[in-house]
């Protein structure tokens, strides 16, 4: 036991030294928080759009002033002819135009079906697909409050997001998904890179030919990286709470329990990729590469993973941090508990059970 | 005609407090097979550094193959050749393949190339390997190739950084004609090494201590100023006054 | 009593690849400095790597310490002490750190085997808070004997722990594995250093996998066959292709100041007149004795042949 004390704060010692890697651990979840919540954000402010108002009635009317109210809208000008329209898109100033047809507020009184045509430049079809999801939900709200009891069966898929999220926050979003990258990049890049620079500095070879158990030098590399991610972990949560005002709904205990487990994951992946390369630099490549690429395409947060064909669907559920990234917004933004989460967290268990019995299996007693 | 390939005056670098090049002076003629000995840490690797004007000194003149170290570090990189222990050929490369390489940056004609390319290679004795990786080749046969590839442009100095570290004693000798060679040829060698008897191969050596020059004479004159039968004890003489010790 | 053995090891990297070790066999006793001389690339650390555990050979048997190295590689690993060829500490940690963390690692203190390692931490206690990273190759060196030392192993394995070092730390060190010896520790050292093999007791010399010879090194100069003669003249390079002309002359090779050659069929008396009659001046030709490395030469060129 107090061999393995020693091999622990000897990591400490390593990690505390090293400009970089404190760089990577403490820098990197700053950044990355900051980044995707003020910089990269998807939500769109005061984005022009014109308004074709052929209706010109009460309704419409109501109907433009809740749209003029929101920020995320600053209405260019109101009724144009139809020409008009693709001449301001050709422009490029107007991203989405709202139609309203004539006689509007008479359907939606009598007809209870009253038609409204956004057209969007999707030539940014992030953009696009935001701002009709925006338009779409402040079309529902309206008609919500003029027939609060009515059962309107128009609100479906588009919505789902909103629902949790009313302010249409969209930092909200990200956050689950920087925690999955984060821990992730800290647990397999530093630990594959920690241990392959032992092989590559020969100092493993010193550790072989002692009487400390080669399993167990995977587990003492493997405990202040453990440490060090919950760290990150707590840093990011702080963050997004203080700084982005994110709510955290559902169990603190249950989140972090499900974090720990995530990064047991993700340090059983890095300990794998250091048992198969045997420098630095391929150990990075992998990692970053290899794993870095696929958190963030196939996590869900950046690109949504219904709007994915099929097989790249299939694909992300080889990736820890989608199942990570599920749980998180489940817990932390709906404050569901674990009756909901035990499919992704038995996912995440079972990854965790074949990663670290392949890499223990597959690590070396000894050179070759 | 004894036109100098390096003249030296009062070359120094500083590392902010530290002096690892301290004031040294010394010349080379043109042919001539210069030693330059010295501990760890001594300094040799910065001088040598300044030399192929890698680097600039902090104060002091140099000219190297008649080029100011200062303003003309272009002009002195091409007239060099450079090898050392660590700086080797391209391992997935194979042996023609690499000639044709550092003969390319050299900037040879496709002519030069072919020609000099393969006079090299049948002064190695390696016309049955040329098509092989440099990878596959034993640790002397890349060391003497590396050699000849550094001479290939024909500069007018070669700087050697411990070119025979770990070679056996008869690829090291063999290695020590192609110096030889070489310097009939009238390029200069300027040679660094551990192994004492290579010492004495040299005209003349110069042994730095804590960044200065402390000795610099032919072996014999050394040996004799030192009351010493051998380079080694020379050598062993002077590093033990050192003060310094850093890599 | 043999504390090292090997039996017929033989050893390849990789299929289709030029044999790393091809049969080699040899015994080291109790207590003794034994040296494993030889260039880069002929096999010294495969050799170390199987004795230490680290590697399985091809083919054959070895023993440390009467235990078998694939069977009781545990045992082995806690018995023996390993310098790698590589400087192969934790640069970032101190030169107390470092100690600290091997001599926990076997399970004993610094304090406990301090006796064994005394007069070389002494020469770098005084930087004991320096990091091995920012220290001179001559104390890194020292450090690494430390670690290596730090559980007072039966036997020390060395792998070239003088390459890179300069000529004032080398012979520092072999001053060391000395005042090692006398405190009964067996040591099996290597280096491509010829000149270090006098400090051992007995040498293997190794070249592309194959041991040429084992003995003291006073028996093995004993045994070179015939006479060594070293022979001197004002210009040594062109010397040196003259003499190579001569038919009366087999083997010449430079050697320091002068020129070591032996013998075939010729003559003192003819060779300095045809070397005369080439213009040479300062001839001095003179019968010596061999050194290690000549026995080397010897051997290599006879082998190739």
């Amino acid at each position: 036991m107090k061999q393995f004390m020693v091999f622990v704060r000897k990591e400490f010692h390593h990690v505390f030294r090293d400009r970089r890697t404190l760089l990577i651990l403490f820098g990197l979840p700053i950044m990355q928080i900051l980044l995707f919540g003020y910089a990269l954000t998807t939500e769109i402010k005061n984005a022009q759009i014109v308004i074709a108002d052929h209706a010109k009635d009460a309704a419409s009317e109501q109907l433009i002033s809740r749209i003029a109210a929101s920020k995320y809208f600053t209405i260019n000008s109101v009724a144009l002819a139809d020409n008009e329209i693709e001449a301001a898109f050709r422009k490029g100033k107007v991203k989405c135009v709202v139609v309203i047809p004539a006689g509007f507020g008479n359907d939606l009184l009598h007809g209870n079906s009253a038609q409204l045509q956004i057209i969007a430049d999707a030539s940014d079809p992030n953009t696009a697909k935001t701002l009709t999801n925006y338009l779409t939900a402040i079309a529902t709200d309206y008609q919500q409050d003029l027939y609060p009891t009515a059962n309107v069966p128009l609100r479906i898929e588009p919505l789902t997001r909103m629902l949790y999220n009313p302010e249409m926050n969209g930092s909200m979003n990200f956050v689950p998904g920087v925690m999955a990258l984060v821990l992730m990049i800290i647990c397999t890049t530093l630990t594959s890179v920690s241990i392959v620079r032992e092989k590559e500095m020969g100092t493993m070879e010193i550790l072989l030919v002692s009487p400390f158990k080669p399993t167990y030098v995977v587990l003492a590399k493997a405990v202040p990286y453990l440490v060090l991610a919950l760290t990150d972990f707590v840093i990011i949560l702080l963050l997004s709470v203080f700084l982005l005002e994110m709510p955290v709904r559902g169990s603190l205990p249950l989140l972090f329990l499900e974090s720990m487990l995530f990064i047991i994951t993700c340090l059983s992946l890095g300990l794998l990729i250091s048992s198969v390369t045997s420098s630095q630099q391929m150990a990075m490549l992998v990692s970053m590469m290899g794993m870095m690429l696929p958190t963030i395409l196939f996590t869900g947060f950046i690109f949504p993973l219904e709007n994915m064909p099929v097989p790249l669907q299939v694909i992300s559920n080889l990736v820890p941090s989608r199942w990570y990234y599920m749980i998180v917004k489940a817990v932390m933004l709906k404050g569901l508990g674990p009756g909901v989460i035990w499919k992704e967290s038995l996912v995440l268990a079972g990854m965790t059970v074949v990663l670290l019995t392949i890499s223990i299996k597959t690590f070396k007693t000894r050179l070759a | 005609m004894n036109e100098r390939a390096i003249v030296c005056k009062g070359l120094t670098k500083r590392f902010g407090d530290f002096i690892a090049v301290n004031n040294i002076s010394f010349d080379v003629d043109q042919g001539e097979i210069f030693g330059f000995l010295g501990a760890n840490g001594a300094g040799k690797t910065t001088a040598m550094r300044m030399l192929c004007g890698l680097s600039y000194p902090t104060s002091g003149e140099a000219a190297v193959a008649g080029y100011n170290v200062f303003k003309q570090q272009e002009a002195i990189k091409r007239n060099i050749g450079y090898m050392s222990q660590k700086f080797s050929l391209y391992e997935s490369l194979t042996v023609k393949e690499n000639i044709r390489f550092y003969g390319g940056v050299y900037g040879l004609s496709d002519r030069q190339l072919k020609e000099k390319g393969d006079e090299l290679i049948t002064q190695l004795g390696m016309e049955n390997e040329v098509k092989k990786m440099v990878g596959s080749l034993p640790l002397g046969w890349k060391q003497k190739l590396a050699f000849s590839v550094a001479i290939i442009h024909q500069p007018r100095i070669v700087f050697l950084d411990e070119p025979t570290g770990g070679v056996d004693p008869v690829t090291r000798r063999q290695f020590w004609d192609l110096i030889y060679a070489a310097a009939e040829k009238g390029i200069t060698i300027f040679v660094t090494t551990h192994y004492m008897d290579e010492a004495e191969y040299c005209n003349r050596i110069s042994i730095m201590v804590d960044g200065r020059i402390d000795a610099l004479d032919t072996p014999a004159n050394l040996k004799q100023q030192f009351r010493a039968t051998s380079m080694d004890e020379v050598f062993y003489a002077l590093a033990r006054s050192a003060k310094r010790s850093a890599d | 009593m043999e504390t090292v053995t090997l039996h017929n090891i033989s050893k390849t990297y990789g299929k289709g690849a030029t044999p790393a070790l091809k049969d080699v066999s040899f015994s080291v006793n109790k207590g003794e400095l034994f040296g494993l001389i030889g260039p880069d690339g002929a096999g010294k650390s495969t050799i170390f790597r199987i004795l230490t555990t680290l590697l399985l050979a091809d083919e054959g048997t070895a023993t440390v310490g009467g235990l078998d190295v694939v069977k009781d590689y545990h045992r082995i690993r806690s018995s023996v002490g390993y310098m790698p060829g590589r400087f192969s500490l934790y640069q970032d940690l101190t030169i107390e750190e470092n100690l600290t963390f091997f001599a926990t690692l076997f399970g004993t203190t610094v304090a406990a085997n301090y006796e064994l390692i005394k007069d070389i931490y002494r020469q770098i206690a005084p930087f004991k808070d320096r990091r091995a990273g920012k220290l001179s190759g001559g104390m890194k060196q020292k450090l690494a004997l430390c670690c290596a030392l730090v559980h007072k192993p039966e036997v020390l394995f060395l792998d070239e722990p003088t390459t890179g070092v300069d000529a004032v730390s080398r012979r520092e060190f072999w001053d060391m594995l000395q005042q090692l010896k006398q405190q009964g520790i067996t040591i099996v050292v290597s280096t491509p250093y010829m000149d270090e093999a006098r400090r051992c007791e007995r040498i293997a010399l190794i070249q592309a996998g194959s041991i040429l010879s084992i003995d003291t090194p006073d028996a093995i100069i004993n045994a070179y066959p015939g006479q060594l003669y070293a022979l001197k003249a004002a210009h040594i390079p062109h010397l040196l292709n003259d003499v190579r002309g001569f038919e009366g002359v087999g083997q010449c090779y430079a050697a320091g100041e002068y020129l070591h050659m032996v013998f075939r069929s010729g003559s003192e008396e003819h060779l300095l007149a045809f070397l005369e009659g080439k213009g040479h001046k300062d001839i001095i030709l003179k019968k010596i004795k061999p050194d290690i490395e000549d026995c080397f030469i010897r051997l290599l060129t006879t082998t190739h042949q």
